[in-house]
């Protein structure tokens, strides 16, 4: 819902300052998603499929070559993705969120597949470094508290855990899902 | 090193890197550009699966031989060469129409596109040319073959009115079958849903289609296709041209 991609049912809600959906139109290109799913075709090359998205957000090709340095893949660049291992295949995923500079990340286990190594190359563009405002979904109470200003717990559908992060622990959230 | 920190990325968008638009102009130049993106990748994930066209094609060829042992003729003409030429090609379309938008719903290019910042319409236009340039390409395998394989009366005469008709019901099929592929493809049951859905829409396309092309494939023909069948073609486009320009964006969205 929060990437447009979803109408609510009921209640208000907005994004970027933006009610959904009656302007989603204002938002989009502002949000980066980075879910379960890569969002890139098998069949196309890393290279290929950044630059078809590249082309959707109205954004130069230097872009694509300056994130596929960033995230270490320029090498198998021309390679299907359907080739690539797993973790490589999130770092192309990586790039494709933040390919537009978005002010919004939404991230769904963002470091799932990938090796520490990964995840230190892939922390500049989706980490706290990064400077933008992010919403991350997120299994693991730890290593999602670490980098959260705020923190919501989510039971049922409904928020059971709204504060602060500072003022929660691991466990609390842990107690949440038990 | 591009990974970059929050002062990097600061500087790339005031240097115009990530910020700088790579098609900047008008929205409808801006549409198009997205449009040639989208037809691009369309064409490069036919072209590296080989998925769509070459099934087609070979159901066609297949489908006249079928004809020619069923029928147990080995010459047909007018009519019945129209008829057997236009269910032929409509069946055979199917199979692209079903498998039009499978790689978006199964790899998240639909999502993918909504996140972007770009007119809907754009993927209507780019899948119906994708569907266009499929069509042309199983009807420069079919054609011919039809003519060696089936048809009495020889193809030259009335090939130039025949490509005529053909490029207006290919018109049809395009928008009617991008239209129905992006209802039925996510649904659980699409590849029942979409000719379900497509066939009884495409009829009028097979009626109009075969009496244009019938003159032009009887014996002695003089390779003058019936205007009126022309006109219904052309005005049936038209329609379901607008109907899928007008339906589109609410198919995606919802």
């Amino acid at each position: 819902m929060l990437a447009t991609l979803l109408r609510p049912h009921a209640g208000d809600v907005r994004v970027l300052g933006s009610s959904i959906p009656e302007q989603s139109w204002q938002v989009r290109g502002r949000i980066g998603l980075l879910g379960h799913e890569p969002l890139l075709y098998r069949e196309l090359s890393a290279r290929e499929n950044l630059r078809f998205h590249a082309r959707l957000h109205d954004v130069a090709d230097e872009r694509v070559e300056e994130l596929l340095v960033g995230v270490q893949l320029e090498h198998r660049a021309d390679e299907p993705l359907r080739s690539l291992s797993r973790g490589m295949v999130q770092r192309a995923a990586v790039a494709r969120a933040v390919l537009h500079d978005p002010e919004l990340l939404l991230l769904d286990e963002p470091r799932s597949n990938l090796d520490p190594a990964a995840v230190e190359l892939v922390d500049p563009l989706i980490g706290a470094i990064s400077g933008r405002t992010r919403v991350i979904c997120s299994h693991d109470p730890g290593g999602g508290l670490a980098e959260a200003d705020v923190v919501l717990g989510l039971r049922d559908g409904r928020a059971a855990l709204l504060r602060a992060a500072a003022d929660v622990s691991a466990d609390e959230i842990g107690e949440l899902y038990r | 090193m591009s990974a970059a920190a929050p002062e990097t990325r600061t500087a790339n968008a005031a240097e115009g890197v990530a910020g700088t638009p790579a098609a900047a102009g008008t929205p409808r130049r801006r549409t198009f550009a997205v449009v040639r993106a989208l037809l691009r990748k369309e064409l490069l994930v036919e072209l590296r699966t080989l998925e769509s066209v070459p099934a087609m094609s070979l159901f066609a060829v297949t489908t006249f031989v079928v004809f020619h042992f069923a029928l147990n003729r080995n010459t047909v003409d007018g009519d019945l060469a129209a008829g057997i030429l236009w269910v032929t090609l409509l069946f055979a379309a199917m199979l692209g129409v079903n498998r039009l938008f499978v790689a978006d719903a199964d790899q998240g290019g639909f999502d993918a596109f909504l996140l972007a910042p770009v007119e809907r319409s754009a993927m209507l236009f780019a899948k119906a040319l994708a569907l266009l340039c499929y069509l042309v390409v199983l009807e420069l395998v079919a054609v011919p073959a039809f003519g060696l394989l089936l048809l009495g009366p020889s193809l030259w005469h009335g090939l130039p009115a025949l490509v005529g008709v053909l490029a207006l019901g290919d018109l049809g099929v395009a928008a009617i079958g991008t239209l129905v592929a992006a209802l039925a493809v996510r649904t659980r049951a699409r590849d029942l849903l979409g000719p379900l859905l497509a066939l009884p829409l495409l009829v009028p396309i097979v009626i109009g289609g075969a009496r244009a092309s019938s003159p032009l494939l009887a014996l002695g023909s003089q390779g003058e296709p019936a205007a009126r069948w022309l006109l219904t073609l052309g005005l049936y486009d038209l329609v379901f041209g607008l109907i899928a320009f007008a339906l589109f964006d609410f198919l995606l969205e919802d």
